[in-house]
């Protein structure tokens, strides 16, 4: 069997993406901290609460649960392990979609009203940020002619000066999947009470390790998705990738949570606007090469 | 911070409080006192708490709900119990349906003293029962995995 380098990254992801998922969501905590003039937990605090989590003994709400949460687990690494490998990046949407459905399963699965109102504020952010995802894609596809992760990263103009609105709407549903204000609805990511946890209530100690860590992979490779549009020169990627993580940080610590309507309204608005705004004239300009 | 648990996720009950420790409690989350660099978060859900705060004293009604609470929080778990009201009733210990202090309904590992009790004293007395949460967790880990009823026998009856 003929190793690539393309295999190397995936099983990198695999084993390194909780490292650096975690010690993204750690940096994520401390920021958050000092925007409110506070000092903030220890960078490695996800990894110890995580630690603390799979240690506890409790037993699962129904026999469902886990079962669901273990397969919205396997399904998220399945989805950026095929990312990273270099699949086609629209089979790797039905598999995020399909990650998502279980967690949903779980939340609905567990009874408690609260779970069940995240569980159906998470469909509704479902049907708001699909539309986009997939433009993104066909915004990448139109740019570097592919739907492989290591194509597109291969093309040689920066592709947030050709999809700049693609790009915009890409950052507002970036806030949506990493559970950020304002569209944190269905489940957020600070300490809260029953409703605004909403998916993970009733769901503890590894149960919700579980969900943690899930997330953790999830923001790799939501973020090596941004890292595409900055990919021509590792100093852009640098900067757009710092700049973007902040932003969703900033917004998350300035904004108040939002209703579903709005939530759905503006991300479809965004969507037509930004990404369809762009990926129209840029289709029409580049059809002919 | 050897041998003190650093994670420690806290649901806080209101028994039957007049408020001023309460309000302590939330000034422990503040900039001022900012209880997340020693780990502590508030949680609303006991599943997913470490660490039950208290605040009040234990009356016929709340006293259900109380064990309740402790019930459906998973091993390892610690109480503690904040102000003169959840150490003996405080105040209210005279009144017709008040029990006592919350120690009448669940076992408490560390007692805040006040009235109302202090910031400075509420982070001392979470972080005397991570303390007591590490060496439970410790413990836990050498015993026998069925004793998995700690999240629960009165919890399930919810
Ligand atoms: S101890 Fe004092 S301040 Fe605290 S709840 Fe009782 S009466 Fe109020």
């Amino acid at each position: 069997m003929i190793f690539r380098t393309e295999n190397l990254v995936a099983i990198g992801f695999v084993v390194l993406g909780p490292i650096i998922g975690g010690l993204i969501a750690g940096v994520d905590r401390i920021l958050t901290a000092r925007m409110q003039g506070r000092i903030g937990p220890p960078l490695l605090q996800p990894f110890y609460d995580l630690s603390k989590l799979f240690s506890k003994r409790i037993a699962p709400v129904n026999r469902l649960q886990v079962p669901f949460i273990v397969s919205h687990l396997i399904f998220v690494v399945l989805t950026g392990f095929l990312f990273f490998e270099g699949s086609d990046i629209l089979l790797i949407i039905f598999v995020l979609t399909l990650a998502e459905v279980f967690l949903v399963l779980a939340a609905y699965s567990t009874g408690s009203p609260y779970a069940a109102i995240g569980a159906e504020r998470e469909l509704l952010l479902m049907t708001a940020y699909e539309p986009m995802i997939i433009l993104t894609l066909v915004g990448l596809y139109q740019a570097a002619k592919s739907f492989n992760f290591y194509e597109i990263l291969a093309s040689t103009t920066p592709l947030i000066l050709q999809l700049p609105g693609i790009y915009i709407g890409l950052l507002f549903i970036l806030v949506m999947k990493l559970q950020k204000s304002p569209f944190d609805l269905a489940t957020s990511h600070h300490a809260h009470q029953e409703l605004v946890k909403g998916l993970t209530a009733d769901m503890g100690g590894p149960v919700l390790g579980l969900v943690e860590l899930a997330h953790w992979y999830e923001s790799v490779y939501l973020y090596a998705i941004v890292f595409l549009f900055f990919s021509s020169s590792m100093l852009a990627a640098c900067i757009g990738l710092v700049a973007t993580f902040f932003f969703v940080i900033l917004i998350d610590n300035v904004t108040a949570r939002v209703k579903w309507q709005a939530a759905l309204a503006s991300a479809w608005i965004i969507t037509l606007v930004a990404g369809a705004g762009n990926l129209v004239p840029f289709y029409l300009i580049t059809r002919g090469h | 911070m050897g041998g003190v648990e650093r994670s420690i996720w806290i649901v806080h009950y209101d028994a039957s409080s007049c408020n001023g420790c309460d309000i302590e409690v939330l000034a422990c989350l503040t900039p001022v006192y900012d209880a997340e660099r020693f780990g502590c978060i508030v949680t609303g859900d006991p599943k997913q708490a470490d660490l039950l705060l208290v605040t009040g004293g234990v009356n016929n009604r709340n006293v259900e709900v109380l064990k309740s609470i402790y019930g459906q929080m998973p091993e390892p778990r610690a109480v503690v119990a904040i102000g003169a009201c959840a150490y003996s009733g405080g105040v209210f210990s005279e009144c017709y349906n008040v029990c006592g202090g919350v120690a009448t309904a669940i076992p408490v590992d560390v007692y805040v003293p006040g009235c109302a009790a202090k910031p400075e004293s509420i982070l001392d007395g979470v972080l005397r029962a991570a303390a007591i949460l590490k060496e439970r967790r410790v413990a836990l880990r050498s015993a026998p995995r069925n004793a998995k009823k700690g999240s629960t026998e009165e919890g399930a009856r919810r």
